[in-house]
């Protein structure tokens, strides 16, 4: 299977000479199919840098970005866009809904951008927030959903029409621990089945629904987890079984 | 953790077998402590030998019935609003490694805080999907690992703040203070060892 995001030597430099900060130091990371990942490190560690390029909103400053096959070097400004579109999803901590479209509008609106006709676009967003148990929110405005319920509505935004790679910054940021959970099990989810996703976040709870966590430090990957074991690999250490 | 609390709470809504009495107690606990019989009747044993409970008479065996006492039941309601036992084992021997660490010659400090780090996102990872691949309704079970996952997460942004902290405590003078309870063998142990290393 090959990676549905893949970062070569990426090195991101802000600035030049004495003011020059460097915020990624030769990044590789590749994202497969059907992988979470998440990206563990304190701020300024190079977490969103890494999203941002990871998502073509910014140019990596050396080395290779890979997005479902595709080397991003070279690519028009249009072209990257219309693959954010086609492929991409973001999820952020402060949802960024448009206020005045309703949860469906806003889910149908980047099929829309992309072509899709109205009608169309409608109704993949209705079966988009259908999967995500928002059904009868689907008229609703963002002002009249709770918290949790907006951020479903950003992760349905975020996958409809089949987009493979979700990015998420901090995405239960705004959140109490029980939507945070249920942010994190759709994510879950979604990447089991068969989406990859990434999740830039500094909290532990959170990196732990991932498949995979990757240390960032400084810039640099600095250590990741080991591929998981069977939960009865807990039973051995879990206080009390002894 | 206290079982022969946990029995008498079981025991509190009417008299039970003790095997009955182990099925309620790992289903209650969402099964991550297993529990064996042999451990279940020395339990019942001493709680009937403490007058918290009485058998029936009946054999030994699974058919012997256990019901609580009175004062078993005014043990339990004393026991349920005692404050926990505080000591963490666990968190004070991280504690006691990162403090020590810094002392011994030729150890990166920085590296042996991501390789705990590492460690404790790893166990998160593997209650998480207990949690991620049980039912919804298996609450108990929700429960029990919610509390590891807070436990584990509370040892982990220690590590982070310990991180903030560590060039202040390499720059400091070398530590003179005990570190853990001096009673503590292993701990001792360690801080001796470091000041050897140092010498």
């Amino acid at each position: 299977m090959s990676p549905m995001l893949e970062l070569r030597s990426v090195t991101k430099t802000y600035g030049e000479g004495s003011s020059e900060v460097h915020a990624l130091r030769s990044i590789d990371l590749a994202v497969e199919p059907g992988e979470l990942v998440a990206i563990m490190g304190p701020s300024g560690s190079g977490k969103s840098s890494l999203l941002t390029i990871a998502g073509s909103l910014e140019d990596a400053t050396n080395g290779e970005v890979v997005i479902d096959g595709r080397t991003l070097a070279g690519m028009s400004r249009n072209d990257k866009a219309q693959l954010r579109r086609r492929s991409m999803g973001f999820v952020f901590q402060d949802f960024n809904l448009l206020p005045g479209l309703t949860a469906a509008e806003n889910v149908a609106m980047p099929l829309e951008l992309d072509g899709t006709s109205a009608r169309r676009a409608r109704g993949q967003a209705l079966e988009a927030l259908d999967g995500l148990g928002l059904a009868d929110r689907a008229d609703h405005f963002p002002d009249d959903l709770s918290g949790g319920e907006r951020q479903r509505v950003a992760i349905a935004r975020a996958v409809v029409g089949d987009r493979r790679l979700l990015l998420a910054d901090e995405p239960t940021g705004a959140l109490d621990s029980v939507n945070s959970e249920a942010v994190m099990r759709l994510l879950r989810q979604i990447c089991a089945q068969g989406a990859a996703g990434i999740v830039v976040t500094h909290d532990a709870q959170l990196a732990s629904w991932a498949n995979r966590v990757v240390f960032l430090r400084d810039g640099r990957v600095v250590d990741h987890t080991a591929p998981p074991a069977g939960p009865e690999s807990l039973l051995a250490t879990a206080p009390g079984a002894s | 953790m206290s079982v022969r609390h946990a029995l008498l709470a079981l025991l509190s809504d009417g008299p039970k077998y003790g095997l009955q009495l182990r099925h309620e107690f790992e289903a209650r606990t969402g099964e991550v402590w297993p529990l064996n019989v042999g451990q279940v009747y020395t339990t019942l044993q001493r709680l009937e030998r403490d007058g918290l409970v009485v058998s029936d008479g009946a054999d030994d065996g699974p058919q012997k019935g256990y019901r609580i006492t009175d004062h078993g039941s005014s043990e339990l309601a004393a026991w349920l609003t005692t404050p926990p036992d505080m000591a963490q084992p666990p968190r004070d021997e991280l504690l006691i490694k990162v403090l020590v660490a810094a002392q011994v010659p030729d150890v990166d400090v920085h590296r042996l805080i991501q390789v705990h780090r590492r460690h404790l996102v790893e166990a998160m990872q593997r209650y998480t999907a207990v949690k991620a691949d049980a039912p919804a309704s298996d609450v108990a079970l929700a429960l029990v690992v919610d509390a590891e996952l807070f436990r584990i997460e509370a040892m982990v942004r220690w590590l982070d703040a310990a991180e903030v902290r560590l060039p202040q405590l390499l720059a400091a003078a070398p530590l003179t203070v005990a570190v853990g309870d001096p009673a503590d063998e292993s701990a001792d142990g360690a801080a001796t060892e470091s000041q050897e290393a140092r010498a």
